[in-house]
């Protein structure tokens, strides 16, 4: 599958990573071969192969509800690029 | 007594043991050691202060009785994906510079509270994302197999990667031990462009609490030593069930340095056919087959198997490690910690942050891994992959249903020159092609020096196990060790020595 | 209630109507993290670096909230299922601060179940829930603290949530009040849910179509958050007309999310996103399924409480009770609760085997009352349920008049006091001794020989006015029954 430029736009707008629009072609370029290389994939029969999340072959552990966590702002703020009163603070966001 | 810098970490615990030498004599040496090497640049941060304090903790409770064992003062190197408390962890990344965790991963914990002593951070690719070292914001690493210090002409090595700081910080004497990280082969790849061990455990082995993520189903530490033995106590002292990583496994771990010494003989040694790729260089076939004779001179049964989707196993990874990828560097957003580069509104910040952050190989990672997780490609990619990700384990079980380990070589060619291959990503890429197998299906994999190429480059082989045998993975791996024989001091380092390869 | 339908120019309009409630669980902490969960604390005070997304933190899950969600999907009649999968919504915000939400998606924890809604008629319809699922919350971003900046405040971030979402069975703006009415009594009923709006720890995101009846489903419009029980029925109201004005004039509806504005009382499209939405879910690798055991759910199931559906019916049953007057006391447990204790008499108090009509007449018009006007819950009612019951045991074994009764319970809203100790001290026993009744009677004939005539004559109707009198002149206290059968006695010449 060739990408477009169109779609790398696309995709780096989903992924918040600024593409130059100089940089849009070669990267689809890129991007296109290695999905090109990827797709022998589809050589594979995987009829009624159950998809793998995870090599653990055990169920989820869970914690008991105990609050042993929190509390100490300073260490969640610490190193904040301009915290503002106990807040982190970004652009202005308009809703 | 050889040098300080020399020794495994067993020779040193034995030698700290019998007062040959204080922690803080070895912990002098060591830092010493990775002063002079700075060349190399395998380190982001050197830690000589907290080193030597450890050290000198060590040499108190060593005179008081209350030695924690045997990586009690131990100087060890920490690839900086590891968190550390009050200690800087970048991950490689220009976007986590400065960053300063608060916190403590739980395999650096554990090495810590065995008494081991940090002295230093070292590179790596960034974010874990490379076979090369070269992604990393603080410059690649040379390999210390390279050509010798200051001569001229022949081009630097890389050291591989991820972990290439932590290779070539043993190879280079400037640490006992280091840990490492292995997605695809991070660990193993650069311990065979190194010369030196690096196992790679079982997923689920090592705890990954605090560990900055890459691919989370597939992100696992491990050791990587001078030998085998230094893994098994290395491992050790790092694995263990941590409540605080939910596919961390409630597993004693057993005593792994007992099971590094155990004969080989009547073991059952497994040869995938289709590891035997196409292109293959010969000096890699002939080593492979040298493997062979070794462990059947030592009493294992040789046998070939198959693992029908190995070819497979590559293109699976690039899916299912952008994608893992894409979500898990989300977080890195200018928003909280690390680099934050100012925009007119908040999409323009994160925008801005994310490109200057992220260098290219990351960028790019990120976008696939974007890609193959959205609307309309799901299926056809993220889904397509996990399904093949199921056949390749399905191929180690049947495999692992008639042998106890499988042999295989380490990478596909001895370390390369940094610069080469960076063109062409799916070139990088093919690096992993014999260690990515096992990491899909979580499986431990430890390579071994086994010899050197024509060039006089160092070559691994590699065990690959069941899950949570790493005994066995670690006895095959000490029984090529015992008949490689290989000496790993890289040529550069004692120029003295003729005949390493004439480069 | 009759279908509500909308005059168009070209015919009647249906609305349909489905809700998707975020229910904030009842826990200590939070749903992958050691951090309180308790609402209102100091900005970032109760955050873990977890919630926070810092570099190698991993979630854990907090066992309490999957039985919580469990325990609610089994309160909603609703399909347990015994393998669920959290899995990752990707998205960029600044109160998201791992840059995904660990939700669940393709499997969640609780399938299809129903709720009842129970009509102001009496009848009941049943409304489908399509599943619910359980998720974190997101931190809070502030956008009128400073001119150019939005501060985030993280103290929400990975709060558990149970996001409930319903078929689009509703057609009503009131049916959709209903529903969430309901919805928040059966989780208090759980005790999995405080279903405060105001705090935010229950909100709406209703989706609203309209069609002309028989017609498939149109393009939906998703009004986002919107945080009382009456806004969501005023959303509904101005959206369903809304979309048929758009019909009518020729337009569409096009499938997007909107905001209510209350003030204005209309519903606008959100800020128009430069970024579209592609949430990108997959599985979350640092987390493992989710699997339990049916003996895991039976133990949950067996300690499920009586929940207002059963509750009204046996009410209904055992009681004798209308649906509507069963169907208003059980909408809180502690209502019920009281009904039940007044009725029944606690022990050593009263002697059981009340009149419950009387008494849930006595709950529903005369202490709701009370309690309204003090702005009081049931649970600090001043008027105890032993009280009230002790009241209606006056009424009933004749020391006390109906009317009599309304001053006491006055007096015991006022002061908390013992019925039967107001009638003592006040003196406010009826009198039932005939003699002392016959001699205020004869001494009001006496007083009024015309009208004792006029009666005699015929005019029976007058009976009343010398009950009337002769009630007076007791000061209420006669026994009315008596009352009128000596007046008949004497009058009937
Ligand atoms: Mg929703
Ligand atoms: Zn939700």
């Amino acid at each position: 599958m060739a990408l477009t430029r169109d779609q790398v736009r696309a995709i780096a707008l989903l992924a918040r990573v600024r593409v130059p629009d100089e940089g849009l072609e070669p990267m689809a370029k890129e991007i296109s071969g290695i999905l090109h290389w990827i797709e022998q994939l589809n050589e594979v029969d995987t009829e009624g192969v159950e998809p793998m999340t995870s090599v653990v072959a055990m169920t989820l552990p869970m914690r008991p509800d105990a609050v042993d966590d929190g509390g100490d702002p300073a260490a969640v703020l610490k190193g904040a690029p301009e915290p503002v009163d106990g807040f982190y603070a970004v652009p202005k966001v308009v809703e | 007594m050889s040098a300080l810098t020399d020794l495994g970490i067993a020779e040193a615990a034995a030698g700290l043991a019998k007062r040959d030498f204080s922690a803080v004599e070895l912990a002098r040496a060591h830092i010493a050691a990775v002063a002079g090497a700075r060349a190399l640049n395998a380190f982001i941060v050197e830690t000589p202060d907290a080193a030597l304090a450890a050290a000198a903790e060590s040499d108190k409770r060593r005179q008081d009785g209350r030695s924690l064992g045997v990586l009690d003062g131990i100087p060890l190197a920490i690839k900086d994906l590891f968190c550390t408390e009050g200690v800087q962890t970048t991950a490689g990344s220009r976007i986590l510079k400065g960053f300063v965790p608060a916190y403590e991963s739980t395999v650096t914990r554990n090495l810590k509270r065995a008494g081991a002593a940090m002295i230093g951070k070292t590179n790596l690719d960034e974010f874990a994302m490379g076979s090369s070292n070269i992604t990393s914001a603080f410059g690649p690493v040379k390999n210390p197999w390279g050509p010798p210090l200051g001569r001229a002409g022949n081009k630097e090595l890389v050291p591989g990667g991820s972990s290439g700081g932590s290779a070539a910080a043993i190879a280079a004497g400037l640490a006992l031990g280091a840990t490492g990280t292995d997605t695809g082969g991070s660990i193993r790849q650069p311990a065979s462009f190194c010369g030196i061990v690096g196992l790679k455990p079982t997923y689920g082995r090592c705890s990954r609490f605090g560990i900055v993520a890459f691919a989370s189903s597939l992100d696992q530490a491990g050791p990587m030593t001078r030998n085998v033995k230094d893994a098994a106590l290395m491992l050790g002292a790092m694995a263990g069930h941590d409540p605080r990583d939910s596919t961390s496994a409630p597993i004693p771990c057993p005593d792994f340095a007992r099971a590094a010494i155990a004969p080989v003989k009547g073991l059952r040694v497994g040869i995938p056919k289709e590891y035997r790729i196409e292109g293959m260089s010969s000096e890699i076939d002939a080593l492979w087959r040298k493997g062979e004779q070794w462990l059947r001179e030592q009493g294992a049964e040789v046998v070939e198997v198959s693992l029908p989707h190995t070819r497979y196993a590559l293109p699976t990874y690039y899916i299912v490690a952008p994608a893992e990828a894409s979500s898990n560097l989300a977080r890195y957003d200018g928003v909280r910690f690390g680099l934050r580069v100012p925009g007119e509104t908040l999409d323009d910040m994160y925008m801005n942050t994310r490109a200057a952050g992220f260098g290219p190989e990351v960028r790019r990672r990120i976008l696939i891994g974007t890609y193959v997780l959205s609307a309309g490609y799901y299926d056809a990619y993220y889904l397509k992959a996990q399904k093949v990700r199921a056949l390749i384990a399905r191929d180690f079980r049947d495999a692992f249903a008639t042998v106890d380990a499988i042999l295989a070589p380490t990478a596909p060619s001895p370390a390369f020159a940094i610069g080469e291959k960076t063109e062409d990503p799916i070139a990088m890429y093919l690096n992993d092609v014999f260690t990515v197998p096992a990491s899909l299906a979580g499986l431990p994999a430890m390579s071994v020096p086994a010899g050197l190429s024509a060039g006089g480059l160092p070559l691994g082989l590699q065990i690959i196990g069941r899950a949570f045998d790493e005994e066995t993975v670690l006895r095959a791996g000490a029984a090529i060790e015992r008949a490689a024989g290989f000496d790993t001091r890289p040529s550069r380092l004692v120029p003295a020595k003729a005949g390493k390869g004439d480069r | 209630m009759g279908a509500w339908r909308i005059q168009g120019e070209s015919g009647e309009w249906e609305a349909v109507i489905g809700l998707e409630v975020h229910a904030q669980v009842i826990s200590a902490s939070k749903l992958f993290s050691g951090a309180s969960a308790v609402f209102g604390a100091e900005p970032n005070t109760q955050v873990s670096l977890v919630d926070a997304g810092f570099p190698g933190m991993l979630p854990v899950l907090n066992e309490y909230c999957v039985e919580q969600a469990v325990r609610t999907g089994l309160g909603l009649k609703a399909k347990i299922n015994l393998t669920s999968v959290f899995e990752r919504k990707n998205y960029f915000y600044a109160d998201l601060p791992a840059g995904y939400q660990i939700s669940q998606y393709k499997y969640p924890l609780v399938g299809e179940g129903t709720v009842i809604l129970d009509m102001p008629d009496g009848s009941t319809r049943p409304i489908g829930i399509e599943r619910l699922h359980v998720e974190q919350d997101a931190g809070k971003s502030l956008h009128d603290q400073d001119p150019k900046r939005t501060f985030i405040d993280l103290n929400r971030s990975g709060v558990a949530l149970m996001e409930i979402v319903s078929r689009p069975d509703l057609r009503t703006p009131e049916e959709a009040g209903i529903y969430l009415r309901k919805l928040r009594s059966i989780l208090r009923y759980l005790g999995t849910c405080d279903g405060n709006m105001e705090e935010g720890s229950m909100r709406c995101d209703v989706n609203v179509s309209v069609r002309k009846p028989g017609e498939p489903l149109r393009t939906r419009a998703e009004i986002k958050n919107v945080n009382s029980v009456r806004f969501v029925m005023q959303a509904i109201e101005h959206e369903a007309r809304r979309q048929v004005r758009a019909y009518e004039e020729g337009g569409k509806v096009v499938q997007e999310t909107r905001l209510y504005d209350s003030h204005k009382g209309e519903t606008r499209p959100m800020r128009a996103k430069e970024f579209a939405h592609d949430y990108r879910y997959f599985p979350d690798p640092d987390l493992l399924p989710l699997r339990l055991s049916p003996e895991y759910v039976d133990v949950i199931a067996a300690t499920l409480p009586e929940l207002p559906d059963e509750k009204k019916d046996r009410f209904m049953r055992d009681y004798g009770l209308s649906p509507y007057d069963a169907g208003v006391l059980v909408v809180e447990r502690e209502t019920a609760d009281y009904f039940e204790r007044a009725a029944r008499g606690g022990e050593g108090v009263g002697r059981g085997g009340r009149d419950a009509k009387q008494v849930a007449n006595w709950v529903i018009s005369t202490l709701f009352g009370l309690l309204n006007a003090k702005g009081l819950p049931v649970t600090r009612s001043p008027v105890s349920a032993d009280h009230l019951g002790k009241l209606v045991d006056l009424i009933a074994d004749g020391t006390i008049s109906g009317r009599i009764a309304k001053d006491v319970f006055e007096i015991m809203g006022e002061t908390g006091r013992d019925p039967a100790d107001i009638v003592a001290a006040k003196g406010l026993q009826q009198i039932t001794d005939t003699g002392a009744i016959e001699a205020a009677v004869n001494q009001v004939i006496a007083a009024n020989p015309d009208k004792a005539a006029e009666v005699r004559a015929g005019k029976v109707a007058l009976l009343g006015w010398f009950t009337g009198q002769v009630m007076k002149a007791t000061g209420g206290k006669a026994n009315p029954a008596a009352v009128n059968a000596i007046l008949k006695k004497k009058l009937s010449g």
